[in-house]
């Protein structure tokens, strides 16, 4: 069973414990936006396999929001780190990094 | 490739079956294809047949990474229907679901076509309503389903308890000629009609790489060497996001595990197929005995062909509270299947960005019963570089200008 470490409580969480919360870091489009720009926030995605950085939320915990950055196809968690972020910090980049060399963002 | 027949049966059994030869022939590529489809399942070799039998087109190679109907077509569970609820919808499914009729005869190959009926249970009031308006719908479309009551559904199905204290059955949603096929075979079925009119199925052939030039395909690089094409279709399910990332552009695809299970096999005990949409399970009864039953898709993106173990849980207790009798059983065997979902659950069959490249996805959940529907209106796209009417709402451009196929409402998650 797949588990993630909520940053939040700190607690070490079973998938039952969570709710998954899809692709994370997208940019919401404002109401000038073109059709295509709304259309790749709405429903284009990049759909990798390999590294996927997603939104979980701790639902039957302390109910916060978090990120994560996980391996699609072996399931492998490179870290979890707070929804208060545009952008995966440093050290879960370097994590990805270490495991994954090829990888590029 | 010699027709098969009863009496080609007992001419073989007279000869210790040494005449059989193979079903379809395992060429080395050539370097060029007017036509190169990716994925040899049932979609791909569908299109690759339709190809042929309706517009003369056979310099067609079908391209599959791993083995013939290896992916989704050899782990769905092999249900047949058409009672959808949006006009295009059911006008593919059905054409899918009548083509299915007299298949074994069309192909020459028993793809095993069992029209045993399906009933999709009412277990909440929502669901009565639901299932009611799209009985009306079906009526308007021409797609024979009716609404019947509990008492019936006990009649057509005496091992299910209607009366259960969470799930009651209210009701179903019942198509007399909806029903179920021997998955490999029409993969099988497909192809060796296709190798007979001289067309190439590649197996071990994984697709690394889509030239294009000046936004036109040029052709693909395999595992086996580079091969020219006029026309490129991908048909590759789950995976589509990975070949649409060679290409150079993006789908409003998510690809999550889709898991199945079956029983050991016991007596006949259930002559037709059963969805409850509500607890998330399907089930029937195979040929050899088993209880197919299917589950519920993993809640994030996935490729590990096997999903979590605790959806399998929830299915199964889900439906020993509706199907007492199968507390009992021993699962024989789990596995998980890559299905595409699209943003409105309905599949993607059109022109992608890049001009020369026909795309068939995002089947999602629901993929087995469209194969020769699918096939058919696909194999329209890439002959005549247009759309059909089968075909022509199920573009791309659809989510860019909001005309969305909302199956999501009418199917629920079993689809």
């Amino acid at each position: 069973m797949l588990t993630l470490r909520c940053p939040c409580c700190g607690v070490l969480a079973d998938e039952t414990e969570l709710a998954p919360g899809g692709t994370a870091h997208l940019r919401r489009e404002g109401p000038e936006a073109s059709d295509e720009a709304f259309e790749a926030y709405m429903f284009l995605r990049d759909n990798p396999r390999g590294v996927h950085f997603e939104r979980w939320r701790h639902a039957f915990g302390c109910g916060k929001w978090f990120h994560a950055a996980r391996c699609t196809v072996t399931n492998e968690v490179f870290g979890t780190y707070p929804a208060q972020t545009a952008a995966p910090p440093e050290e879960v980049l370097e994590a990805i990094r270490r495991r994954r060399p090829e990888w590029e963002r | 490739m010699s027709r098969y027949s009863a009496l080609r049966i007992v001419r073989e059994a007279m000869r210790r079956h040494a005449g059989w030869g193979r079903a379809w022939g395992s060429p080395e590529p050539r370097r060029r294809y007017k036509v190169v489809i990716v994925g040899a399942g049932g979609h791909g070799l569908a299109t690759a047949y339709y190809l042929g039998r309706n517009y003369g087109i056979t310099d067609v190679a079908v391209l599959e990474k791993g083995w013939l109907g290896g992916g989704n077509t050899g782990r769905n569970t092999t249900i047949i229907r058409s009672n959808y609820l949006q006009d295009p919808s059911a006008a593919i499914y059905e054409k899918s679901r009548a083509l299915y009729e007299d298949l074994s005869q069309e192909l020459n190959f028993n793809v095993m076509f069992s029209p045993r009926g399906v009933m999709m249970l009412a277990q909440t009031e929502h669901e009565v309503r639901g299932y009611k308006r799209t009985v009306q719908a079906n009526a308007l479309q021409s797609v024979a389903t009716e609404w019947i009551g509990p008492e019936r559904v006990k009649e057509l199905c005496p091992i299910i308890r209607i009366d259960g204290p969470r799930y009651p059955v209210l009701g179903a949603h019942w198509q007399p000629r909806g029903g179920t096929a021997r998955h490999d075979a029409v993969a099988w079925g497909y192809a060796r009609k296709c190798s007979e009119m001289g067309m190439h199925i590649v197996e071990r052939c994984a697709v690394t790489g889509v030239r294009t030039e000046g936004g036109r395909v040029q052709g693909v690089e395999t595992s086996r060497g580079s091969i020219d094409c006029e026309s490129l279709c991908l048909v590759v399910a789950g995976h589509s996001g990975e070949l649409a990332q060679m290409a150079g552009f993006r789908l409003p695809i998510e690809s999550v595990p889709l898991q199945a299970l079956v029983s050991e096999p016991i007596k006949p005990c259930m002559d037709v197929v059963v969805m409850a949409n509500t607890v998330h399970g399907y089930m029937s009864q195979s040929d050899k005995g088993e209880m197919v039953i299917g589950g519920g898709t993993d809640g994030y993106n996935a490729y590990t062909q096997r999903g979590s173990f605790h959806h399998i849980e929830e299915t199964v207790r889900a439906l020993v509270e509706t199907f007492p009798m199968l507390s009992r059983l021993k699962v024989l065997r789990q596995w998980g299947g890559i299905v595409d979902m699209t943003g409105d659950r309905s599949p993607i069959i059109g022109r992608a960005p890049v001009r020369g490249i026909y795309l068939n996805c995002g089947w999602g959940t629901g993929g087995f019963k469209a194969i020769p529907g699918s096939g058919w209106a696909t194999a329209e796209l890439v002959a005549t570089g247009a759309s059909g009417p089968l075909a022509a709402d199920f573009g791309l451009e659809r989510f860019r200008e909001g005309r969305f196929i909302d199956e999501s409402v009418a199917a629920g998650v079993a689809h």
